[in-house]
């Protein structure tokens, strides 16, 4: 590609027509041009943008293809950076958990923006120094062998596969949501998004669009908030003002929480819940009673002269009974759940460890700490993020360009909990002791998708914050609406949940097809494959690993999205210890280093499993649940797999004899403590 | 191993400095927030404030003084990287 300034022109022209684009659907709006349009325009637009950048930049040099030629300038390693590590998961979600988990939410955001510090000290400077394609790579000649690249590479798979997967699924909900296809056909158009950027050009294409996508996905993640803001507080800057909106929250919150209204819905969730556990503990007389009431019920109707509708209704109901104790118990069960969630006195948003006693106040001290703990390792560690630090011409701008990405990404969470607090002070002011027939128009919008839904518990006909739920991913998707702006401003935002989700893919899809063509194909099986083959194997295996993972995605696996969390335990677990102590503990050696990677990851795993599942079904296992080690969710299982990989590596490095003369070449280049070289 | 390298020497020095004070920015201080929270900055409840904004922010400083003295660094010891 051209010169830095060059690159920095074109850029610019391309914001403008984005910008002008935006500006053109807005106008188009005024003159009666229907929402569907928009949806499918900004879509179709924005792809083509995507594809016309990875069409320029294609190539068929090896180096292009794997690291751009090693000639992204700081600057834009960083924004490329930013989109490569901004997910969906980011994008969505992250607002909609601040505003249900308050304080305690913001694990994520130091997390995900901590991990940079560990990025910039502990690896990017010696991954450029050492310079070649893949994370597999670095650890192979540190160590030597091909055992621990092929365990590298394994837990490169793991911890990037399920993350790609959630990515497309990602796709399939924005693209179903604001242009209403069919999921499933959302899936594929997604696919097609990914592959025109990553096929022809790979790292080089990738890059280019990922920069295309941050402009777009911050641009659209700002604007929505800023026009709410100014509406709230007459201040476009939602980060700097949401402290007052706040503690005016705050004070909301302390009136309306303690209302004997409140507490009285509480009361009844309560009481429901009670009602629930005593069914489940007199199954199965429960669930025959539950029939047979129904069925007295509808006779009694039908003798009388009731409407028919109210006895289909009830017939209805009497059907989708559980048809077994066992299937009962289950539903039961979550139906408890709910109900127990619901009862639980609000969290207030500013307060940190809001706990009643001693122990749970421990234990949320203990959880915040582990998450941020397996949240900045498992960023140090995932290979998509750090492969980006091989792409620039220098050691000195690798470094440079973890601070640009750093600050790119900041611009983001700096702004999500300003959304979270946003939503919390509209549904306090203007949803809560409001008369239900009269709640704002987005509210109802958004229950017919099911993401926000409304129970009259004690009909009165006024809500109450307790009869209130929203998903978390109404958050950004309804602050267009909440702030009454033009459906054009939610085309924007389903484009920039679009970008967020494509250019994540993008990173890991060259991630797992790295590792399969690069390190197992050519490095282990066939060294003196010609590097035109090397790139049709590689172009090959891309387009496998997409089209499977989209047809994964399209199957809408429910737990997809939980496992994402723990890619970054097991990702930490496999990668962090292995990769420090290899640059900064020269005794580390090739035992030591496939011992704690492996010791690590299937700790991690372990823990994950027992907390998670009560039963393995292909191993006819049950009641393998177990409680948790020193209160730590399952979600920073890393914490344990991380401190054992340590450990390990240190025993069995001391254990076996010290690496031979390769691995200290291998220290002196990368740490430069050779005379000369 | 080369540890008399004065080049590697300092980088590992200022590597282990700017890790502490990363460690007590991140860890020690989204301990105590809570306790923090007694006090006020910008309208914001200052354990609050900082585990949203301004640890991010002290992040951003320390990569910046790490490159910066990298940099210097590099220059004393005649350090080029292609």
């Amino acid at each position: 590609m051209a010169s830095s300034p060059r690159i920095k022109k074109y850029y610019l022209y391309y914001t403008g027509s984005f910008l002008a684009f935006v500006g053109a659907l807005a106008l188009l709006e005024n003159h009666g041009m229907p929402p569907r349009w928009i949806g499918y325009s900004f879509l179709f637009f924005t792809i083509f943008m995507y594809a016309a950048i990875g069409v320029m930049s294609r190539t068929s040099d090896v180096s292009e293809y794997y690291v751009a030629g090693r000639r992204i300038p700081a600057f834009f390693n960083g924004m490329a950076t930013g989109a490569d590590w901004m997910s969906a998961a980011s994008f969505i979600g992250l607002a909609g958990t601040l505003y249900l988990s308050g304080f305690q939410g913001l694990a994520y955001v130091i997390g995900w923006t901590g991990g940079f510090v560990l990025v910039a000290l502990l690896l990017a400077p010696y991954l450029r120094r050492f310079g070649e394609y893949t994370i597999p790579d670095f650890l192979g000649a540190r160590y030597g062998g091909n055992t621990i690249r092929l365990v590298a590479v394994g837990a490169a798979i793991l911890s990037s596969f399920v993350y790609v997967v959630a990515q497309i699924y990602g796709v399939g909900v924005i693209t179903s949501r604001f242009v209403s296809l069919q999921f499933e056909i959302g899936v594929f158009v997604g696919l097609a998004g990914i592959l025109v950027c990553s096929f022809l050009g790979g790292m080089r294409a990738v890059t280019w669009t990922q920069v295309a996508q941050y402009l777009v996905l911050i641009v659209a993640y700002m604007t929505p908030v800023a026009i709410l803001s100014w509406n709230v507080t007459g201040n476009p800057m939602p980060q700097v003002v949401y402290g007052k909106v706040l503690s005016h929250v705050q004070q909301l919150e302390e009136r309306i929480f303690n209302n004997p209204t409140e507490e009285k819905v509480r009361q009844l969730y309560q009481d429901r819940a009670d009602s629930y556990a005593q069914k489940i503990m007199q199954l199965p007389e429960s669930l025959n009673l539950e029939r047979e009431n129904l069925s007295s019920e509808i006779n009694r109707l039908k003798a009388g002269d009731s409407q028919m509708k109210d006895v289909v209704a009830l017939e209805r109901l009497r059907r989708e009974l559980p048809q077994d104790p066992d299937a009962a118990k289950m539903r039961w069960e979550s139906a408890m759940f709910v109900a127990v969630e619901r009862a639980k006195p609000p969290i207030h948003h500013g307060e940190a460890f809001p706990a009643k006693n001693a122990e749970e106040n421990l234990a949320q001290r203990i959880n915040f700490i582990a998450l941020i703990f397996c949240l900045t390792v498992g960023t140090a560690s995932l290979p998509h993020l750090l492969m980006r630090y091989y792409t620039t011409p220098t050691v000195r701008e690798a470094r440079e360009s973890v601070f640009w990405a750093l600050l790119f990404i900041l611009l983001l969470y700096i702004t999500a909990p300003a959304y979270a607090v946003f939503a919390k002070h509209e549904v306090l002011t203007n949803l809560v002791e409001i008369p239900i027939a009269q709640l704002p128009s987005w509210v109802a919008a958004w229950s017919k998708v099911g993401l926000v839904s409304i129970e009259d518990m004690n009909r009165d006909g006024i809500l109450q914050f307790a009869e209130l739920s929203l998903n978390p991913d109404v958050i950004v998707l309804a602050t267009p609406e909440i702030a009454g702006m033009p459906y054009v401003v939610s085309g924007l935002v389903a484009a920039g949940a679009l970008a967020a989700a494509l250019s994540t893919a993008d990173g890991l899809l060259l991630t797992i097809t790295g590792a399969l063509s690069h390190d197992v194909y050519y490095r282990i099986f066939r060294p003196q494959a010609s590097t035109q083959f090397r790139l049709v194997i590689s172009k090959s295996l891309l387009l496998i690993v997409a089209v499977l993972a989209a047809t994964v995605a399209a199957e809408k696996p429910g737990t997809i999205l939980a496992m994402v969390a723990w890619a970054f335990s097991i990702a930490g677990s496999a990668f962090f210890p292995a990769l420090v102590l290899g640059i900064f503990w020269s005794r580390a050696n090739r035992q030591g280093a496939v011992a704690g990677m492996l010791i690590g990851t299937l700790v991690a795993v372990y823990y994950i499993l027992r907390l998670e599942m009560e039963h393995i079904p292909w191993l006819a296992h049950s009641g393998i649940h177990m409680d948790p080690w020193f209160h730590v969710q399952s979600t920073s299982a890393g914490i344990f797999g991380v401190a054992s990989g340590f450990l390990t590596i240190i025993i069995v490095s001391l254990l076996t004899p010290a690496p031979d003369g390769q691995a200290q070449k291998f220290l002196e280049r990368i740490r430069r403590t050779a005379k000369a070289d | 191993m080369h540890l008399s390298e004065p080049y590697w020497i300092k980088t590992r020095r200022l590597t282990g400095l700017l890790l502490i004070i990363w460690i007590t920015i991140t860890f020690l201080l989204s301990w105590y927030a809570d306790w923090l929270n007694q006090w006020q900055i910008l309208d914001f409840p200052l354990g609050f404030y900082m585990a949203a904004q301004g640890s991010l922010f002290i992040f951003l400083l320390l990569i910046w003084i790490y490159n910066r003295s990298m940099r210097r660094l590099d220059a004393e010891y005649g350090i080029d990287d292609e």
